[in-house]
Order: structure tokens, then sequence, then C-alpha cells
């Protein structure tokens, strides 16, 4: 099972967090301080895997974002790996191109694309197309809902202007 | 709003408190707008944790969203069921995720799987009865969903293995059919077919045959098949490959595996990538249970790991290094361990290795000298560290020696520590653990074989005891170890002259602050001063393994209680009988409180009645309500005949209530099934003698010969040394280990005997064995098969008609799912909806009964119970049930129905 997920940026800044195992605001401070200090100074030829206080770190670097994620001891690392490139994908195919500005600025989406693909710390759905398909028609609805409001501001605007 | 609960979101995330702000998240749920909603939930499972208090506020919302008609709430609201719902809210939401399972959409019901398995995380018995719904769902149309069932299904089967045998054959079809890509191309990742699905059921089926030689025997095709059609070129290649390897060494072993098991892992350490090496050490970990003769070749690729400046794949080498440790080569092994002990300095995972390197020492130590030394090494530089049992063990070790009745070795092996440890005593700085331990060896064994005198020992006790004046255990064990000294000193008849240095500390201790430092200080005063014969039994020598009788019951205070009772002292009630008592009174004034000790209720509140009845707030018991709960208003009865009417009359007014119909049977009185876990693992170890150790050192050099002559110079001699050192074992005892390895088996086949199976189930898998793979029609052959004994119950049945096929389904399931299931997946790739719909129905509708069948007899009993209406035809039919499951083995003993049938 993953513990958690975690983005941060080269120079230490959390990007992203997602917990799915219980820890209380003091405790996740430290994790993120603790493994920013483990992750980050790791050098580029070593392995992607970190023993972390009897559990595995996962981390894969790409361009100036890492993105951890934290698991048991028995599951497979490399597995892992794949679900954190698996990630990247379908943050790529959503936003074009993905980096670090696009998770600033849209975190929010990102963390629905997260649950699209991981729920309860386990992978549900490892189909691309499925994840896709699921935030476009979540996106879809945003937008009618954003029509929506605006054409009723402009009734208000053109009631207000007769 | 929405936005700034996403700056909130943010904030939070960077680190700072954000908790003024959850209300507000709490509020947007309950929103209309399923942008705001979707925002709410959102924030909700970002900010809350699932004890958190706001949580109640939450389950009312997230009730509704789960019976919205949009999916899309409905996954928003699935999403945070699995983040937020607890053990006491369970059963608030747990009828409509189940409700949930039959939707349409397939994202839908895959949440709710992901929720149910969630639940069954947090507490196993809420779901226990939905056991049934994995399985069914197993055969889900859609591949998603299909796989999101393995998770649950993992947990289920970590926990109780042999009551999903019957799946291993549908697991291996689905395994089959992925890997030959039947799945739609979709499910791809990077041109392998489905991997994750692949690597999940590789781990059940692991899990499944797992010395199971029947169960392993249908895996090794599959399993050799997917060795062959991963490309190890790919990432995700190599994933399953270490799965593979990982299912081949749980399952029963198989020689043609094991080597394309032995072949991907010299691949992987073989390969320029610290990830496949890591991959590499740790699934060659996992072989070399089975079969220890891999290692040695690749023992230069493990010493080059060793060496490799990467903390983690070393690390993980040394997890492997001791994994294979033999008597012969763990004086290298701890070696390089202390050495690498001493150069890390996390806290965590040097407290690890150090117990390792006590584990190992106690294990296979070559002599009583090197343990010595090892543990002095281990407690110097990582003693503070180290449980403190461990310190414990070692002064019994020391005291009652290595088990042999060799009175020599011991006092050799007890000087040698005492020595030791003097010599160590000069050190500037040591862990308090470690001087506890010095001071006792001192006090118990420093004068006992006369090469140091009383007064030099006790010189050196009171040192430490000075030097390390803060620590009060470490001085509270030097005052015992110097009262000690001077007992035997005493008893020996030698005159005792205190050390003025000695003198001054014992001062300062009787006026210490801690009375345990007091005591025993005093007591050593009083021991001076008596005479040789009652020093010599207060403190016999070398009698610490003596065992001292405690008298638990204090049966010595027995006239003591006797004579106060007869003066008319009140006699002593337990604590338990008194805060009964207590309760009794209390409960005196309401009679149904019904002991809903935990948790909160979801029922809505009945009515207000008009006649106000007396009013009685229990604040004191209630406390573990967070809801105050009207109680003792009227009979238990009258109230639910009164709330039915009342919520179907005024249906404007229930919306704001909590409804839950139907939860409160399930609520009130937890059945709680006992999951028998019975683990019946084979270790197959090779056992090795201390008797090899003579052996090792020719075997060394012709290993570090041979292994001159197959490689090429480049190797540094160094190397080569410690790898024929670590490897030496191997090499030589590969014939032994060989002939242990055949010992093991008939060993794995008696626990496979022994494994708990009912013999209904062994025929029934018998019977699915020798059935035709194109048994489509499944009734008839079998019945035909067994129906001379049937016969009489025939006429039973048929009096049931409708059930009937049902039981009968339920005694052929077995051979149904293993025709059937290669069908499962082919219905993925199948377009015509019409076709489709027809045999998934027949797949669902199979799909049940083999859970009734393979618990055998008691589950089935639980089941027929659980199903067993009060009417008549119900218990007829669950007449019959029993009565097949008795009649299916009756091959085994004809006598027993020959009665019957006349």
């Amino acid at each position: 099972m993953i513990h958690f997920v975690l983005l941060i940026s080269r120079q230490g800044k959390v990007r992203l967090t997602k917990w799915y195992s219980a820890y209380s605001q003091k405790e996740r401070t430290k994790v993120i301080r603790e493994l920013s200090g483990l992750i980050l100074t790791r050098g580029p030829k070593l392995c992607n895997f970190v023993e972390w206080r009897g559990l595995r770190v996962v981390y894969k670097r790409y361009a100036s974002l890492y993105f951890c994620m934290c698991i048991d001891e028995d599951d497979n690392e490399l597995e892992i790996l794949e679900i954190i490139h698996h990630y990247v994908e379908v943050l790529d195919r959503y936003f074009g191109s993905v980096c670090e500005l696009d998770l600033i600025y849209n975190f929010h989406k990102a963390y629905f694309i997260l649950d699209e693909l991981l729920i309860a710390g386990e992978l549900q759905e490892p189909s691309k197309r499925t994840v896709a398909r699921l935030v476009a028609a979540q996106d879809s609805l945003v937008e009618t809902a954003k029509e929506q409001t605006s054409s009723i501001t402009n009734i208000i605007a053109q009631a207000a202007n007769v | 709003m929405k936005e700034y609960i996403i700056r909130l979101v943010y904030v939070e995330m960077l680190g700072h408190d954000a908790s003024f702000g959850y209300i507000h998240a709490v509020k947007m749920i309950h929103d209309d707008s399923l942008l705001v909603k979707r925002t709410g939930y959102l924030a909700v499972t970002l900010f809350l944790n699932e004890d958190h208090d706001l949580i109640i506020l939450i389950v009312n919302t997230i009730q509704k969203d789960l019976k919205s008609d949009n999916y899309l709430v409905v996954c928003a609201a699935l999403n945070a069921v699995c983040k937020l719902i607890n053990e006491e809210t369970i059963p608030a939401v747990l009828p409509q995720i189940v409700e949930l399972l039959a939707h349409p959409k397939e994202a839908v019901r895959k949440k709710a799987i992901m929720a149910l398995h969630r639940f069954y995380q947090k507490s196993p018995s809420s779901v226990s009865h939905l056991v049934s719904n994995f399985r069914k769902r197993l055969c889900d149309n859609d591949p998603g969903v299909m796989g999101a069932t393995l998770c649950p299904l993992f947990d289920l089967i970590t926990n109780d293995v042999n009551s999903y045998k019957d799946l291993v054959i549908s697991f291996v079809s689905i395994l089959k059919q992925v890997a030959e890509r039947r799945l739609p191309k979709a499910y791809d990742y990077h041109q392998m077919p489905a991997p994750f699905i692949q690597i999940k059921l590789l781990k059940i089926l692991a899990l499944l045959g797992s010395s199971d030689k029947q169960a392993s025997e249908n895996m090794y095709t599959v399993v050799g098949d997917i060795f062959r059609k991963c490309d190890s070129s790919s990432n995700i290649g190599n994933a399953v490959l270490y799965e593979c390897i990982c299912c081949v060494s749980s399952i029963y072993p198989n020689h043609k595996l094991l080597v394309s098991a032995a072949d991907a892992i010299s691949r992987f350490l073989k390969s320029d990538s610290h990830n496949l090496k890591y991959m590499g050490i740790d699934a060659l970990g996992r072989l070399i249970k089975i079969s220890p003769e891999i290692a040695e070749q690749h023992q230069l690729a493990v010493i080059d790991c060793l060496e490799d400046p990467d903390d983690t794949l070393k690390r993980k080498t040394f997890e492997l290094l001791y994994k294979m440790t033999k008597s012969t080569n763990v004086e290298v092994i701890v070696d390089r361990m202390i050495d690498y002990m001493n150069s890390i300095n996390d806290n965590h995972y040097k407290t690890e290795i150090a117990s390792r390197c006590v584990e190992l020492a106690e294990q296979f130590a070559p002599s009583n000298q090197w343990f010595i030394q090892t543990m002095n090494k281990v407690f110097e530089h990582a003693g503070d560290l180290v449980n403190i049992k461990v310190a414990h063990n070692l002064m019994r070790l020391i005291a009652e020696g290595f088990g042999e009745d060799d009175d020599t070795a011991d006092s050799q092996l007890r000087s040698s520590a005492v020595e030791s440890y003097l010599h160590i005593l000069g050190e500037p700085k040591l862990p308090s653990v470690f001087l506890q331990v010095i001071c006792w060896v001192l006090g118990e064994y420093g004068t006992a074989d006369g090469k140091y005198s009383a007064s030099y020992i006790t010189g050196k006790l009171c040192d430490v005891a000075e030097a390390y004046s803060n620590d009060e255990t470490v001085k509270a064990y030097a005052v015992t170890a110097l009262m000690k000294i001077y007992a035997f000193e005493i008893a020996a008849g030698r005159k005792v002259d205190m050390l003025p240095e000695c003198h001054s500390l014992m001062e300062e201790f009787l006026a210490s602050h801690s009375t345990d430092l007091q005591q025993r200080a005093y007591e050593l005063q009083a021991v001076i001063g008596l005479d040789a014969h009652a020093v010599e039994s207060i403190l016999p020598s070398d009698a610490s393994c003596e065992d001292i009788e405690v008298d638990k019951a204090l049966s010595f205070l027995n006239d003591y209680i006797q004579e106060s009772i007869e003066k008319g002292a009140q006699p002593y009630i337990p604590e338990s009988e008194r805060t009964g008592m207590l309760n009794i009174s209390n409960f005196r004034n309401q009679d149904h409180h019904e002991a809903s000790s935990h948790g909160l209720r979801f029922e809505a509140y009945e009515l207000p009645k008009q006649t106000v009845q007396a009013r009685i707030p229990p604040a004191s018991l209630a406390s573990t309500e967070l809801v105050p709960v009207p109680e003792a208003m009227y009979p238990r009865e009258s109230y639910q005949t009164t709330t039915v009417p009342s919520v179907s009359s005024d249906a404007a007014s229930t919306e704001l209530k909590l409804r839950l119909d139907g939860v409160q049977k399930r609520w009130g009185r937890q059945t709680h099934f006992p999951s028998t876990s019975t683990s019946n693992s084979t270790s197959l170890k090779t056992v090795n003698g201390i008797t090899q150790v003579d052996g090792s050192n020719t075997a060394n050099s012709r290993t570090r010969e041979t292994y001159d002559s197959r490689k090429q110079v480049e190797i540094s001699p160094e190397k080569q040394k410690l790898a024929a050192s670590l490897f030496g074992g191997p090499s030589k005892t590969e014939k032994k280990s060989a002939t242990g390895h055949k010992s093991s088996k008939p060993s794995s086949h008696m626990v496979k005997s022994h494994a708990p199976k009912s013999s209904m189930e062994v025929a029934s898998e018998k019977t699915s064995v020798q059935q035709p793979p194109d048994l489509l029609d499944f009734g008839e052959p079998t019945v035909r098969s067994t129906a001379p004994s049937l016969d009489p119950f025939k006429d039973l049945e048929g009096l049931l008609e409708p059930t009937t096929q049902v039981s009968s389904a339920v005694n052929h399931s077995s051979t149904a799912a293993v025709t059937k299931s290669p069908d499962i997946m082919g219905l993925y790739t199948e377009t015509t909806a019409g076709a489709h719909h027809k045999d998934s129905d027949i797949l669902s509708g199979l799909s049940k009964p083999p859970m009734t069948n393979m618990v055998g007899g008691t589950t089935t009993m639980q089941v027929a119970q659980s199903s067993k209406g009060p009417n008549l035809k119900d218990s007829l039919e669950k007449d019959a049930l029993v009565r097949q499951i008795g009649v299916t083995p009756s091959s085994q003993n004809p006598n027993l129905f020959k009665d019957i049938l006349g």
C-alpha cells in the first residue's frame, strides 16, 4: 500500500502531498523535511529507492520535480516507479507537456487526477484512457457550470443596463 | 469561496496551520453545485483525518450524495468515503455502497470496491458478510473493476489462504488471458499488456501457491509463459519479471521455473542500472531460501554491491548476507556489518543492523571468545540503541554458558568476558546498557577465577559509579556488584577492607535522592556487617541461574486476612466486580440502555410524543455517544413500529434526518467470525551443523582455486578472498544442501496433507481435475457419477424445485468454475452485446456458489444458517444442502450410506 505521495521541487518546496495513512500536521512537516533532505542529496546514478523508517520511498525526478511515493517494505519497487511514471504520463496528456508551473497553478487538478489514479493507497485504474475520460467528464461539467453563471451574469447585466 | 478554499489547501500543503478554514470546506460539500461540491470534497479529504471531529458533519452529506443520479457526484463522495469514513461511521454508508456495486458506471463500481476494501482494512468484521460480492466483481465486464477487486482479494487471501484455494484456477486463467493480450489496448502500458494487473495477480498466486503443491502446479505454465514474454528492456517488464521471481520463490518449487528465475536474477545483477541491481539482490534473497546454490554464481556481483557507494543498495546487500549467514561465514559477515554500523548515523537503521548482528552472533557463534568480542563491539557502538532485552540475554548467556555441560568452558568464557570488560572500561565513554552488563558481570564473576583481586575490581567499579554519576541505573548496578564482591569475599573467609573511595561513595549513596540507590547502599552496609555464614546464605556464589520462587497468590498473608475478617473487616472485592455493582445501581432506573456501548446511532430520531415522560438525562453513561439519543421513552417494540409509519407519512420532514433503516440489526449485535489463519510454511533451510567448520578452510581454498580458473585475472585478490569466505560455505555444502532439499520435499508433502482440508473439498477438486474441459452443461455428468447415492434425496429435492437447482449447483460449482473460467476474459473481447449479457449472467450466477462450497463444513453451516428463514421450505432446503455435502464424500465411506439406502 502507498502511504503517501509527495511532490517536491529541487529547492525542497512542496508541490503536492497526498496522505493515505494518518499523519498529524506535525508529523507531516517532519516527514517532508526528513525526506527532502534524504532524497535531494542523492546522486544521479544511484538507485531510486530509499529506506526510511522501515518503509521504502520510491522517487523519480522529472526536470526539477521529485515525485516520491512511500510504500511498505514488501511492495514491488519497480511497479511503484512505473505508477509514478504512469501518473506523470497522465498529467502530461492532460496539461500537454506538463511543467512545474502547471502543477503550481492547477494543483487542484493534479489532485483530481491523482484521485482517479490512486485510491486509498492502491492503484485503482491502470488505463490512461479511462482516467482521461473521467477527468474530461468532470471538466466539461465545470465548463457548463461556468457558462451558466456567465450567462446569468450577462442577463443581470443586461437587465441592469436596460 | 471556492478559490479561497483552494488557497487554503495550498497553505496547508506548505505546512501552515489552516484549521480555522476546515469548517468552511465542510460547508462547501453541502453545496448544490457540483463544481463547488467537488472542491469541497477535495479540500475535506486533504484537510481531515478519519478521526477528526468534523467527520460526523460530513456523513449525512455523503449519504445523500451516494444516492445522487449524477455519477460524478457519487464518485466524489466515494473518494471522500475512502479517506474519511472511520470504523464508527462505516455502518452509516455501507448499505449504499453495497448497492453501488451494481451501478451501471464502471468508475462507480470500481470506487465502491475500493471503499469496501478500505472498510475491510479498518474493521474486517464490518464487511465479512460481503466477501461474496468481491468474488462476483472479479467477473466484472470492465477490466478496471476486475483489477480493483484484486486489491481486497489480496488482503483477504493474505489473512486466510485456505478459503480461496478454489479461485486459483480463475486467477490463472485471468492471468493467462492478460498475458495473451486479450484485454483492450487501453490497458497496455509501454507495450506490456496490463502489467499492473499482472503484478497483482502474481502476488495473489504467490500467496495461494505457497507450500501447496496442487495449487502451484496449476500456475507453472502461466508463470513460465510470462517469464518468456516479458521483455527485460523496459522497466515495467522488469517489474513483472521481479514479481514472477517472487512468485516462483513462494510457490512449491519447480525446477524449470527456478532456472528461469535464476536467469532473470543474473540479468538483473549484471545490468548497469542500480535499480535493477537492487531488485536483483532482493530477488536473490528470496530465492536463496529455496536453492542456496544460486548465490554462488553471483558472488562477485554481490560483493560489488556491498562496496557500492549507494547506501540503499548496500543495505539491501546486508539484508541478503543476513539471510545467507551460516556458521562458516558468520565471522566475515558480522564484521562487515559492524564496520558498516559504525559508519552510519541513522539511528533507525543502526538499531536494526545491531539487532541483526546480535541475532547472528547468538545463532552461529563459532567460539565463545568471538561471541563476547562481537557483543562488546556491538554494545560499544550502538549500545544505547540496542534493546535492553539483548543485554539481559547476554548476561544470562554468560551466566548459563552455551548450554553444554562443560563447566570449564563456561568458566573460561566468564573469565574471558571479565578480562575484556576490564580492558574496555578504560575507554572514555560507554553506553549505559553496556555498562550495566559490565557491572553485572564484574560483580558476579570478577573474582571467580582468582586472577584479579577484590580490591582491584571494586576500585574499577567505584570508578564506573563516579564517572557516570548522572546515570542512576548504572550506579545501582555498580553498587550491587560491589555488594556481591564483598559478600563473596566474606563468604570465602577473607578479611574485607573497603577502599577509601568506596567508603566515600557509600556515604554519598546513603544520602542519595534515589530511594533505590539508598536501599542498595544500606543493604551493602548491612551485608558487610554480617558474619561469613549468614552472608553465604544471603548471596551464594554463582547462583544467578537458580530459580527464585515467587508466591504470586500471596498465600503467606492468608492467616492475617482470616484474622482480620474474623474481627469484622470487609472482604476484598475485585475491582471489576466493584464497578459492576456500581453500574447495576445506576441502571436501575433505565430499562433499555442495552449496552450500546460503542458508537453512534444512525437511525432517525423518533417523532416527539405529546405525553411528556420522565426525563432521564444519563450524562455519565452516554459518555461514549456523541449524538444524544433519546432513551427509555417507551419499550423497544413500540418504538420500532411507531417509527416506520411516521417516516412514510411525512416524507418531507424526513429529509433532514439521518435515515438508516436496516442497519440497526447489524449494528446492535456484532457477529464476529474469528478467521482461522493457519500458517503452514515449510522452512526449507538447510541444516548446517557446527561440524562443517572443520571442512570450511579447505573448502575456502578450493573454491578460490576453481574460481580463479573460471574467471580472468582482473579481479583483485582481496575481493576474491572475501567472496570465498562468504560463499565458501555453499560451495562445499552444495551436496549437503541438495540432500537437504530432497529431504525437505516429503516434509512439505506432510504439511500439505496436514493442511485442514475437508474431504469434501478434496473430492470435488479431484473431480474437477478429471472433468473434460468442454464440460459446459456441468450438472449432468457429475450427477450421474454420484447418482446411486443421491437417489433418495432426489425425491426430497423434488419438493423444492427452484431451490435444488441452486444447491446442486453448489455441489458442482468448483467443476463449473474450472470449465467456465477461461471464458471470463473472453468476455472482454466480445463485441455483441446480446451474447455478452447472457454470458455474464451465467458467470455472476456461478461466482457465488464456489464460496459456499470451498469453505467446507463449518462455513456452509454458517451460510445455511444465515439464509435460514422461518418457513419450512427454507429449512428443508438447508437440510438438503447439508445432506448433499454429506453425500459427496460417500464414495469414501459408502458403508455409512448403505444403511440409509437399504
